[in-house]
């Protein structure tokens, strides 16, 4: 059918544009500006504005481009290594990620596993007071914890009151609050991946299990908890990755002496306003979040893709 | 197997929720307060709230960050909507796999990566940082939680009914308008409301993206918190979560109308 053909051809140029549209804006405003960290963070500070030495040019022509690409300089990566600053935030940062991965997971999962668990008619309500908190302001849902935890805060005076302590906890602006803050911000994160992973689950197999002489415990950690192993690695990442780069939660509720490596660039690029090093900090961060990234993106291609 | 929720269960969820919950509402319950000390009940106020509208300082900001979240919500639900017709319809093409990681990376991110990256374009486009390039920044992020929203749902969907429309020779175009988008219409208003919140709410990457001229709300709050706690902070807290949850309940309601709509 010939007559078809001027349609076809339409409907190939629809299909281009809407693939075309969103990919162009995320990789122009996504993917290409890490170019730009790139090229900054081979540059170098300098008095002017924008705040570091102009690096290649490409409408002064090849010329000029050869020559600044001798200008090109690793120092701000060589100051990295000079001050233990750096690699003390990066460690920091890695740590309490870490930890804060394990607590929440430790927190999120007998909440996960009672959601799933509670009454089939309770459900709906129930995800929904788990994704709600979600909704409200990050930066509210962390500044709720400084009148909390402060030594003159909410938790101390309840619990002086109680007489359960008679000295005030120091909690607040020290590696705990930080681990509260996040634990708490990212929750949601957490409940519903496993809360999915554990749904999805066929009781059948637990009953099968119990048939067969297994505890309830023993059910639990030979064939629930295996089978929502990929609901918990959905979950860790989801608070892992943007851990690591936090900024709100060690800046509000950390002390001085808590160093991770979001703050660390906030610092470097609004108080110092050294870009250089501030985008040589974001590279490495990068750098050491590839192999999670690289795990999430798969993680959540296959649960996500639809059966082709 | 007993058919009833196990004590321990109940007593994990009432805990877990409290948790979940408790700082919130202390949030709100303290902004009524009429003493100025956080941790001292000095009996029912209004008096946060009506020293809120005398500041200029905040209401200014609070009118900007409706609008930026208005605004890059929008942008962000067609080209999010888009997106997550690219990822549930389009089955394998070239290119498939960086699509789908440009739509996931984003999402996890650390802020201050993705905010110091749009920084950095502007800047060598020389492009004057303000109410645009915020837009802008919001508009992709946000796209990403619409793209996931409404690809949830485009996935877990009939598709005989687009494919019944073709055959009885409606363009792609028009099968789109009359039967999938009303279909999927919740799971775009979500994503709408989802991309509105996450805008209204951003400090970290608004810091990096937005000028002088435009200080977003959180960014006031931020420098107010830095200052000291103070219930003023607290009334607008709570006043940024009644908006949100109104708009919420508004948004499912319409929803909710959508789906009860004979197709």
């Amino acid at each position: 059918m010939s007559g078809d053909s001027p349609r076809k051809r339409c409907f190939r140029w629809g299909r281009f544009a809407i693939i075309a549209i969103p990919l162009a804006w995320l990789t122009m405003f996504f993917a290409a500006p890490f170019l730009f960290v790139i090229k900054i963070s081979l540059s170098q500070a300098a008095q002017q504005r924008p705040p570091y030495e102009p690096v290649f040019d490409l409408s002064a022509g090849w010329h000029a481009f050869i020559e600044k690409l001798g200008e090109l300089s690793f120092s701000s990566y060589w100051s990295l290594l000079d001050d233990t600053l750096y690699l003390d935030s990066y460690i920091g940062s890695l740590r309490l990620a870490g930890l804060a991965t394990i607590l929440g997971l430790v927190v999120a999962y007998p909440l996960a596993l009672s959601m799933a668990r509670a009454p089939r008619s309770w459900r709906p309500a129930l995800i929904a007071l788990a994704i709600a908190p979600f909704w409200t302001s990050f930066l509210i849902r962390v500044y709720a914890w400084i009148t909390i935890l402060k030594d003159e805060g909410l938790l101390n005076h309840a619990l002086l009151s109680l007489g359960v302590i008679s000295e005030p906890l120091h909690i607040f602006a020290t590696d705990w609050a930080v681990l509260i803050g996040i634990v708490y911000s990212y929750m949601p994160f957490l409940i519903l991946p496993i809360y999915n992973a554990i749904d999805r689950q066929d009781p059948s197999l637990v009953e099968a299990a119990r048939d067969l002489g297994a505890t309830g415990v023993q059910a639990f950690w030979q064939v629930t908890l295996p089978l929502s192993l990929p609901g918990v690695m959905a979950g860790a990442l989801l608070l892992f990755i943007p851990a690591v780069g936090e900024f709100v939660v060690p800046d509000l509720l950390g002390g001085s002496d808590t160093l991770m490596i979001g703050r660390t660039l906030w610092n470097e690029f609004f108080a110092n306003r050294d870009w250089p090093v501030a985008s040589a900090v974001a590279i490495v961060m990068l750098v050491l979040l590839l192999i999670p990234l690289a795990l999430y993106e798969r993680n959540e291609t296959r649960s996500m893709e639809p059966r082709l | 197997m007993n058919r009833g929720l196990r004590p321990a269960h109940v007593a994990v969820l009432i805990l877990g929720f409290a948790f979940l919950y408790i700082p919130i509402a202390l949030v709100v319950l303290y902004s009524f307060n009429a003493s100025r000390l956080v941790t001292v009940w000095g009996g029912f106020s209004l008096h946060w709230y009506a020293s809120l509208l005398d500041n200029q300082q905040v209401v200014d900001s609070a009118w900007i960050s409706l609008q930026v979240a208005l605004i890059s919500a929008a942008a962000s639900t067609v080209l999010g909507t888009l997106a997550a017709i690219v990822l549930s319809r389009f089955g394998r093409f070239r290119g498939r796999l960086a699509f789908s990681a440009l739509i996931y990376a984003p999402l996890v991110m650390p802020e201050v990566i993705m905010g110091l990256s749009l920084l950095l374009l502007f800047v060598s486009f020389d492009l004057d940082r303000g109410f645009w390039t915020l837009t802008l920044a919001h508009t992709t992020f946000g796209m990403c939680f619409v793209a996931i929203v409404v690809h949830a749902r485009l996935a877990g969907f009939d598709r005989s009914l687009e494919e019944a429309a073709m055959d009885l020779g409606a363009s792609p175009a028009a099968s789109f308008f009359q039967i999938t988008l009303p279909l999927i219409a919740p799971s775009v208003i979500a994503g709408f409301l989802l991309a509105f919140t996450i805008s209204l709410d951003d400090f970290v990457i608004a810091s990096f993206t937005t000028g002088p001229g435009a200080t977003t709300l959180p960014m006031r709050i931020y420098s107010q918190v830095r200052l000291g706690v103070t219930p003023e902070i607290n009334a607008i807290s709570t006043l940024m979560i009644g908006t949100v949850a109104l708009l919420v309940v508004t948004g499912l309601l319409i929803a909710r109308g959508f789906r009860r709509q004979p197709v």
